[in-house]
C-alpha cells in the first residue's frame, strides 16, 4: 500500500514515552506499521500513515497511547454539523 | 374401507412392491428405504430427513456433521465453499440484505480438534466466516464465532461489537474452558480496534494472541509458532479490493437520485413559456447524463484509479475524474448547448463526482477520520457552491438562449 497515502499532519495519535514500558504490542497490532520499537521504547515512525483505528490505544496496557478514532464517514460528519454531535447517529443499518 | 384403501391394497399386493408396507408395520424401515421408495403412483419421494436435523432448526449447507465435546455437539464445518456460499457472497457484495447474512454465534470446529487445538475467533458475518473457513483445510481447530450482528471483523471492532465484552461473554457462553486446555485464543489482528487483550485476560483468564490480518496467512502463522511477520500485519488496498466495494457504494444512490432527478427534470422545463414539458424532457435528459457521468466518475472511476489520480484528498481526486467525465458529456452534446448550459453540466458532473469520491473515504482502510473531517470542511462548501451555480446557470440558460 505504499502508493496510497492520505492527508499529512492531521492525526491525533499521541505516545507518552514516559509511560511506555516497551512491550511492543502497538507494533504488533498496527495495520500500517506506524510504530516501531526503538530499544526499550516504542516510537511513532510514520505518523501520517496512521488511520486512527485505535488498535494501539486499545491494547496499550500502560496507557501510553491515545488517539481519537472517529467514524470517518462523510454522511455521519455532515450530521454532526447539522444536528450536533449528540444527535448524529449511524441511523441506517444499511450504512456500514 | 374407501376406494383409496382398496386401491392401495391392490397396489401393494402386486409383484411391484416387495417390502413391508408401512400400513402393516406403522414404521418407515430405515434399511429398506430404497425398496420402500418404489411407488405405484407418482414419482418417488425425496430422501428421508437427516438424523442431524432437529425440530425448529434448519441444518445449514456448510455443516458437515457434529463433533461430540464435553459441552455438547459442536458443528464441524466444511472448509470448501459451495454453490450456496458463492451465491450468498455475490448477493452480499451487491448490498442486498447484507445485515441479515449471518450465522449463529458460538462454537464451531474444522477437522478433528482436541483439547490442545487452537481456537480461532471470528465474526458472525457469513462472508467473514466463509473467508476464514476456506483457509482452514487440513487444519484441526475450534472456531469461536462472536455475535457481531452480521458485521465483518474490522467494522464490528470499530463499532464496539467485536469487543472485549463480546469475547469474554462468548467464552463463558460456550464453556470454552472445558473444551480446550490451553486457554488461548487467536484473534484476527483487525479485531484489536475493539478488543483489549490484557482486559480479556483479566476478565476471562484467556490469553489473546494476535493472528494475521488476512485469513489466508493463518496456516503460515500457525506453522511459524503463532507469530506474525510484518507482511501478515499490514493492510492492503489493491485494485481488486477497491473494485469489489463499488456495487455497495452504488446501492446507496437510487433513493436520493430519484428525488434529485425529479427536481432536475422539473427545473429543466422552466423557461420563457413558464413551463415546457418538451424542455423538461430534453434538457432534463442532458442534466441526467451529467449526473450519471458524475456517478461514474466519482463512485466507479475514482475508487478503481485511486492511487493514480493526483491529490491526497478524495474530493480533489473526484474533481479530476469529474472534469474528464464532464468534458465527455460536453462532447456528447456539442452544438446543442449554449455556454451557460455547458458550464452548468460541467459543474454538475464535477460536483457530484467530487462528493461521491469524498464519500468513498468511509470505505477505505487508510483514511483517518481527522483527515476526512479536514477534507470535508473545505470540500463540501465548494461542492455545494458548484451545484448552486450550475442550477442558476441551467435555469437562466432557458431564458437567455
Amino acid at each position: 500500500m505504499e502508493n496510497l497515502r492520505y492527508l499529512e499532519g492531521v492525526t491525533t495519535l499521541e505516545l507518552d514515552l514516559e509511560a511506555c514500558v516497551g512491550c511492543g504490542v502497538c507494533e504488533l497490532v498496527c495495520p500500517h506499521a506506524v510504530f516501531q520499537m526503538n530499544g526499550k521504547k516504542a516510537e511513532i515512525g510514520d505518523p501520517d500513515g496512521c488511520m486512527e483505528c485505535g488498535a494501539c490505544a486499545q491494547n496499550c496496557a500502560a496507557g501510553a497511547i491515545c488517539v481519537t478514532p472517529g467514524v470517518g464517514c462523510a454522511s455521519y460528519i455532515i450530521q454532526t454539523w447539522i444536528k450536533g454531535k449528540e444527535a448524529a447517529s449511524c441511523s441506517s443499518s444499511e450504512c456500514c | 374401507m374407501g376406494d383409496l384403501d382398496r386401491q392401495n391394497n391392490e397396489c401393494c399386493s402386486g409383484d411391484s412392491c416387495t417390502g413391508l408396507s408401512s400400513m402393516q408395520t406403522g414404521l418407515q424401515p430405515l434399511s429398506e428405504v430404497s425398496l420402500q421408495d418404489e411407488v405405484c403412483c407418482g414419482s418417488p419421494p425425496g430422501p428421508q430427513s437427516s438424523s442431524l436435523e432437529k425440530p425448529g432448526y434448519q441444518l445449514l449447507s456448510f455443516v458437515e456433521d457434529f463433533k461430540d465435546t464435553p459441552c455438547g455437539p459442536v458443528p464441524r464445518v466444511k472448509t470448501k465453499l459451495e454453490g450456496p456460499d458463492h451465491l450468498g457472497t455475490l448477493i452480499a457484495r451487491l448490498g442486498i440484505k447484507r445485515d441479515q447474512y449471518k450465522i449463529a454465534p458460538g462454537l464451531y470446529c474444522v477437522g478433528n480438534p482436541d483439547q490442545d487445538s487452537p481456537v480461532l475467533v471470528t465474526a458472525n458475518y457469513k462472508l467473514t466466516f466463509d473467508t476464514l473457513r476456506q483457509e482452514l483445510t487440513y487444519l484441526d481447530a475450534w472456531v469461536l464465532v462472536l455475535d457481531t450482528r452480521g458485521i465483518n471483523v474490522w467494522c464490528a471492532a470499530g463499532k464496539a461489537l467485536f469487543s472485549t465484552q463480546e469475547v469474554v461473554h462468548r467464552i463463558k457462553q460456550t464453556m470454552l474452558e472445558k473444551v480446550v486446555n490451553h486457554h488461548q485464543l487467536i484473534l484476527p489482528q483487525l479485531g484489536a480496534t475493539g478488543v483489549s487483550a490484557h482486559q480479556v485476560k483479566k476478565e476471562s483468564g484467556f490469553k489473546v494472541v494476535w493472528g494475521p490480518v488476512r485469513a489466508k496467512d493463518i496456516q503460515r502463522f500457525i506453522a511459524a509458532g503463532s507469530r506474525t511477520d510484518k507482511s501478515m500485519r499490514l493492510v492492503t488496498f489493491s485494485i481488486l479490493e477497491r473494485t469489489v466495494l463499488i456495487p455497495v457504494e452504488l446501492s446507496h444512490l437510487p433513493k436520493p437520485s430519484f428525488w434529485v432527478l425529479l427536481a432536475v427534470f422539473f427545473l429543466s422545463g422552466i423557461g420563457t413559456s413558464i413551463f415546457s414539458l418538451n424542455d423538461a424532457w430534453y434538457r432534463g435528459l442532458m442534466a441526467l447524463t451529467a449526473y450519471v457521468g458524475g456517478i461514474l466518475a466519482g463512485a466507479v472511476a475514482a475508487p478503481i484509479l485511486l492511487p493514480w489520480i493526483p491529490g491526497r484528498a478524495f474530493a480533489l481526486k473526484g474533481v479530476f475524474t469529474g472534469i474528464v467525465a464532464g468534458l465527455a458529456v460536453l462532447v456528447l452534446f456539442k452544438g446543442g448547448l449554449i455556454w451557460a448550459e455547458a458550464v452548468a453540466l460541467l459543474l454538475i458532473t464535477v460536483g457530484i463526482s467530487s462528493y461521491l469520491a469524498m464519500n468513498f473515504t468511509g470505505s477505505t482502510p487508510y483514511t483517518s477520520p481527522s483527515g476526512v473531517e479536514k477534507e470535508m470542511r473545505l470540500a463540501i462548501p465548494v461542492q455545494a457552491g458548484a451545484v448552486l451555480v450550475a442550477l442558476v446557470a441551467w435555469i437562466s440558460a432557458a431564458f437567455i438562449g
